[in-house]
């Protein structure tokens, strides 16, 4: 099964964490501000707030913020949307999300850490498993994940959360 | 987050809702029926599940369950819910041979059912306001009725417990009205997994179980219960349970199905 995480303790650590680098990206990133608005806001999930928070210090041409799905506004049915830069413990965060005919066919990290050798050597596997995971479940065509249960902290974490976000 | 997305292959359009509740988030995608009528049931649904929170949560001292559980309340006098929920619960621990229980270090705790149980609820409630496709997924468990198109059945993917953000599987609805697709794993939180015959935790060979059954109330149980039972025992009792599939994952990476569950794959 895992031959180079089993007989690597610290690799299946950083690998571990590298997965949660790239769920909290998923999350972040992808949660759509421009969906039209329900009269359901006295119910909105509190945990959705933190995606909201304006872009950390990084934002250098002042377009930390929700951005929503401006984009490319190219062919019929293709949009792109940007998420909003977030300030994550790592530093800030930030992913574009291109959807053609509502289905995600592209995902870049369009601003995230990159100051040390060590922020550029999780952004090896980190950037490129965000991208695989979301294309996967594209492919897959699934309307929902059923998993381990999580808390509404994993929630931000979870696969779940990228396919509400993105609204598929 | 709420919004409603337009199909362009022109299927009804989806009402989505993501709401935080029960310790974990609660997301909706609900499909078709009177617009009016299904967001009502939406508010109503979301609603009843913030006051089954406040009722059986064991972490408010001030909730029926707490008092019940003191001694401070009788049953008659809690929400007729209490009642409801705590007969389903002897009847999953009856058919589990005690494996599943709604008692923990003596008091009485159904935290282990109410989830799936509230989460059914709410599904079932669109899905009686007219909504022609129903899904909602409580952390990770999810009640479907209906589909999501007119030629098109839910899929659900199965996390891999040992691959995070990948799928061991996809569960398809085809062909049927009413779904639950549970998952019980390592990962769990506020499951109280406890052996009936050491009255210990349990002891097993197992990351994750996912159960496959019409209603999510029983997957919910089923895939508790046969997470403590270990993946022999656990199996062979899935199999004996009618409507019941099931996919076990151990820790050695090895995957166990139900007879019938390769009719579900999609």
């Amino acid at each position: 099964m895992h031959p180079l995480k089993r007989k690597s303790p610290l690799r299946r650590i950083v690998l571990a964490s590298a997965a949660t680098v790239s769920g909290t990206v998923i999350l972040l990133s992808l949660k759509p501000h421009t969906s039209p608005s329900v009269a359901l806001g006295a119910h909105a999930p509190s945990g959705s707030s933190a995606s909201s928070v304006p872009g950390g210090s990084k934002g250098s041409d002042g377009s930390s913020g929700p951005t929503g799905s401006g984009g490319s506004g190219g062919s019929a049915g293709s949009k792109t949307v940007t998420g909003t830069s977030v300030p994550t413990r790592w530093g800030p965060v930030q992913v574009r999300v291109t959807m053609t005919k509502g289905r995600i066919t592209d995902v870049t990290a369009v601003d995230y850490p990159q100051d040390n050798p060590r922020d550029q050597e999780i952004n090896g596997y980190a950037l490129p498993q965000l991208r695989r995971e979301v294309l996967a479940a594209q492919s897959a065509s699934i309307d929902t994940v059923s998993g381990a249960s999580y808390t509404s902290e994993g929630y931000r974490q979870s696969l779940q959360s990228a396919l509400d976000s993105a609204g598929l | 987050m709420a919004g409603q997305v337009t199909d362009p292959a022109g299927a009804p359009p989806a009402l989505r809702h993501a709401e935080e509740v029960m310790g974990t988030v609660v997301s909706f995608d609900v499909r078709g029926g009177e617009s009016q009528a299904v967001r009502t049931a939406l508010e109503e649904a979301i609603a009843g599940l913030h006051r089954v929170d406040e009722v059986f949560s064991t972490y408010r001292e001030g909730s029926q369950i707490s008092r019940l559980a003191r001694g401070e309340v009788t049953l008659e006098e809690c929400d007729p819910e209490v009642a409801e929920v705590l007969a389903l619960g002897a009847e999953a621990e009856r058919l589990s041979d005690g494996w599943f229980s709604t008692r923990y270090e003596g008091r009485v705790d159904p935290t282990g059912i109410v989830k799936g149980w509230a989460v059914e609820r709410a599904a079932r409630r669109l899905s009686a306001a007219g909504a022609s496709g129903v899904s909602v997924n409580g952390g990770g468990d999810v009640q479907l009725y209906g589909m999501p198109g007119s030629h098109r059945p839910w899929r659900v993917g199965v996390s891999d417990p040992l691959r995070p953000g990948g799928l061991a599987a996809v569960v398809s609805a085809a062909g049927t009205e009413e779904l639950a697709v549970a998952t019980s794993g390592t990962a769990e939180r506020g499951a109280h997994i406890v052996d009936p015959r050491t009255g210990r935790s349990a002891v097993t060979d197992l990351v994750a179980v996912t159960v496959v059954a019409p209603r999510l109330t029983w997957a919910d149980c089923w895939a508790t219960a046969a997470f403590a039972m270990g993946s022999r025992e656990g199996l062979a009792w899935l199999e004996s349970l009618p409507d019941v599939e099931a996919l076990l994952i151990t820790a050695g990476d090895e995957v166990r199905c139900t007879g019938g569950l390769a009719a579900r794959l999609g």
